[in-house]
């Protein structure tokens, strides 16, 4: 399987909020790298900041020392991350997709994230492993 | 690490600007926070936060307007935005914020939203 992708690169970073603004700066830099613009960029980058924010909140609790790996392959015109934890769980199927108008009618704060990733990205699925949870999005370089 | 400033700058007509400069995420939104809870403190509810130094926003940054417009509009004010660019005004935009929000083009447009103040 690994013969056919043409470019792979990693990242571990400890579970600290402090360090998104490294895993944004190895993720934009990759996408530019292959040829993505600037819109495509930040969305990229939202999108994996998102993630590894999700996984310090809620699957470590903010406990500054698990790790996060995030994994980049280059798949033909998929550009791929794949972000692994070893936090708590959750079930994918339990996120819902917020009504937005009653959002803001009630003023309502969080839980947007994944919304957003799944906006932004071309696809976006969540594997949870016995012993890992791993997130795979993809954005298509056109 | 992320950088993130506020810098507050009265300006006429009773508003208060909130300058953003840098990366707004789930580490720097307390810095925000603290700017936005200083002003409901001191009673300052017309507030204008100037967007055009803000380099970066994600869902955490954003999630810090939700929790304090309803407290600072129960109070005859507003959170009004200016000078956004168009890729931080984009992930506000996909979200439906203008929706809830006035965001403008300039400062002095969003000054103008508001009514004189008694």
């Amino acid at each position: 399987m690994s013969a056919q992708h043409t470019y792979r690169s990693t990242l571990s970073i400890p579970s600290q909020t402090e360090r998104l603004n490294d895993v944004r700066e190895f993720v934009s830099a990759l996408a530019r790298t292959h040829g993505f613009g600037e819109d495509d960029i930040n969305k990229i980058t939202i999108a994996v900041d998102e993630a590894c924010t999700n996984i310090i909140k809620h699957g470590y609790n903010y406990s500054p020392d698990k790790h996060i790996d995030v994994e980049i392959v280059r798949n033909g015109n998929d550009f791929e991350i794949i972000i692994s934890d070893k936090g708590k769980q959750f079930d994918p199927k339990a996120i819902q997709t917020p009504d937005m108008k009653d959002y803001f009618q009630h003023y309502r704060r969080g839980g947007l994230g994944v919304y957003l990733m799944k906006r932004i990205m071309d696809k976006v699925e969540f594997d949870l492993h016995s012993d890992k949870n791993v997130l795979r999005m993809i954005k298509t370089l056109h | 690490m992320s950088e993130f400033k506020v810098t507050i700058r009265p300006r006429d007509n009773n508003i208060h600007v909130l300058e953003l400069k840098g990366y707004l995420d789930a580490h720097t939104t307390p810095v925000l926070e603290d700017s936005f809870q200083k002003m409901l403190n001191e009673k300052k509810y017309r507030l204008i936060v100037n967007c055009k130094e803000l380099s970066y926003i994600s869902s955490a940054g954003l999630g810090v307007f939700m929790a304090f417009i309803e407290d600072v509009r129960a109070n005859n004010g507003d959170i009004k935005m200016s000078d956004m660019s168009p890729k931080v005004f984009n992930i506000f935009d996909l979200l439906g914020f203008p929706m809830l929000y006035d965001i403008v083009k300039l400062e002095e447009e969003a000054a103008g939203k508001f009514e004189t103040a008694k």
